[in-house]
């Protein structure tokens, strides 16, 4: 690990502030950020601990949904009793990440910040945009078995990591946050994550100065909702592919739907076209592939990860066939 | 807290009594600083204050020492394991404010004031807390490697079942009391890697333990 000093931020404000600084890097959870410390992926010179600031609440909004605080654990915002009621998928989806011990450290801002698990960018000594922007990309023709099949750019295949933030993009979360001005600012979850580009050393929307403080969910849509991981192991392990499905269907047709998908793109995935093909269709099979065509319309292999086409068309039908079920 | 409650860990190393337990270890070599090859020595270190097993220690630290480290090059206690030091294995599994963490992916800074328990500080004495006692009888165990963090975290882990918090393997979230089924512990000790395949006899071992009070 290179040297650095470590300092406590005192209010929400001077944390952001704190971001403007060369070689200052914010650590809440800590279990992204020095992991890749220790492998010198990430070698900051100032470390601000945020773990004290007041941003650790979970709270009903006035509308019917909740606001999350950037620093609530994924442990505890798993387990919240209105998430468990309302929001299952959101639920599920942080169980379905990391082990107890990592979930009880890891933070709603953080979880949203974590770096791709990309084995290259995890590797100094090989090429990465990400990492090292303009040294190319060794997963392109390298080991791509993890890699996304959309969203892709001829600079960076790798995927965003999260299970939480495929659940938060299907039921349309918004990211708060505060500059070193003390000014507050929203941030539409479909807008957070930014796909690669020319320019896949930017993940996020977030700007220098700028600090999560939460995320806003609106009140839950209607139906049930599932979230299905499909895994090298049946736990602790980072999704193959995943689906965050909120599904209102009733006597064999579909109302209305939401899918977000995780392993397949540089940023949770939503498809349009999908929920397009499921509004008001009758809930068979027929329909079910309809939704898989308009998912993978521009889904693109690189060899190793070629698998995730048939994989993800055979996960969106085991979830929609389960959740029109009833 | 008396020494004679907690023979391990102070009496390895030179003691100052100040009402609590005090150690001032700042002479000791650093051994470990994150596992990187080229430390660099330069850095300041800074003061810390943690309570390990009811016990105050003040460290002065390089801010880079992991909590791991911190235990096991600072404090000599080495009952917490070093097994990949990337948070993927749990055996450096403790306990801190009653919650389980990898001790490895913390910094020791980022504690100061907050009450750790270490596998050191589970025993009454001689008598051994009950999940100890567990993986002894159930044999949860083969080289003992990783046996210090699983329980820790099985520990832990009772904690949240009582708690009622829910995990992947729980059928209805909405149930304020999931029961604890072998399916269940096996998915919330999924973070606990046992390289001898000891996980029959852990999960006995906790299914036991969680029967009985603690």
């Amino acid at each position: 690990m290179k040297a650095f000093t470590y300092a406590r931020a005192a209010t929400p404000a001077q944390a952001a502030a704190a971001t403007l600084k060369p070689g200052a890097k914010l650590i809440a959870g800590g279990t992204n950020l020095l992991d890749l410390m220790k492998l010198q992926v990430e070698t900051p010179s100032e470390l601000v601990d945020i773990n004290r600031l007041p941003l650790d609440k979970i709270e009903d909004s006035p509308d019917g949904g909740l606001r999350i605080g950037a620093t609530v654990r994924n442990s505890d915002l798993a387990a919240d009793p209105r998430v468990r009621q309302r929001y299952g998928v959101l639920s599920r989806a942080l169980l379905a990440g990391a082990s107890a011990q990592l979930r009880n450290k890891a933070t709603t801002a953080g979880n949203l910040l974590q770096r791709t698990r990309c084995y290259y960018f995890y590797d100094v000594t090989k090429p990465c945009n990400k990492r090292s922007p303009g040294s190319g990309c060794a997963a392109l023709a390298g080991f791509n078995r993890i890699h996304a099949i959309l969203g892709t750019s001829e600079h960076c295949i790798a995927t965003n990591p999260s299970d939480m933030a495929v659940a938060m993009r299907a039921l349309d979360a918004r990211v708060e946050t505060v500059n070193d001005k003390g000014e507050a600012r929203q941030v539409p979850i479909a807008e957070f994550h930014r796909l690669p580009g020319n320019t896949p050393q930017i993940e996020t929307a977030l700007k220098p100065g700028e600090l999560i403080t939460a995320v806003t969910l609106p009140p839950p849509p209607p139906g049930l909702q599932i979230y299905r991981k499909v895994r090298d192991r049946a736990s602790y392990a980072f999704a193959l592919v995943s689906v965050a499905a909120v599904v209102d269907a009733a006597g064999g047709r579909i109302r209305s739907a939401r899918l977000a998908f995780g392993g397949l793109a540089p940023k949770p995935w939503r498809s349009p076209g999908a929920e397009q093909k499921l509004a008001g269709a009758p809930a068979n099979a027929a329909t079910y592939n309809a939704a898989a065509s308009a998912v993978l319309d521009e889904a693109r292999g690189f060899g190793g990860n070629d698998f995730k086409i048939p994989l993800l068309r055979r996960t969106l039908h085991a979830v929609l066939s389960e959740i029109t079920r009833t | 807290m008396s020494e004679a409650n907690n023979p391990i860990e102070v009496t390895r190393r030179t003691v100052v009594e100040t009402g609590t337990t005090a150690l001032l270890l700042a002479a000791l070599p650093r051994a470990a600083l994150g596992g990187s090859p080229d430390i660099d020595r330069s850095t300041p270190a800074a003061t810390v204050e943690l309570e390990i097993n009811s016990h105050s220690y003040r460290l002065e630290l390089d801010p880079r020492t992991t909590l791991l480290d911190a235990l096991r090059e600072h404090l000599a206690l080495t009952g917490t394991k070093k097994g990949c030091d990337h948070g993927q294995c749990g055996a450096c599994t403790v306990l801190i404010e009653g919650r389980r963490i990898n001790s490895c992916l913390t910094l020791a800074m980022m504690h100061d004031g907050q009450s750790i328990t270490t596998i050191e500080g589970l025993a009454d004495s001689e008598r051994l807390h009950p999940m100890q006692a567990a993986f002894v009888e159930h044999d949860g165990f083969q080289c003992g490697y990783c046996t210090s963090g699983q329980i820790c975290s099985a520990v832990g882990m009772l904690g949240e079942a009582r708690a009622g918090m829910p995990s992947y393997a729980t059928a209805d979230l909405t149930n304020p009391q999931p029961e604890l089924t072998d399916a269940e512990i096996r998915e919330r000790m999924s973070g606990n890697i046992c390289r001898c395949a000891a996980y029959p006899n852990i999960v006995a071992a906790i299914k036991q333990s969680a029967g009985s009070p603690s």
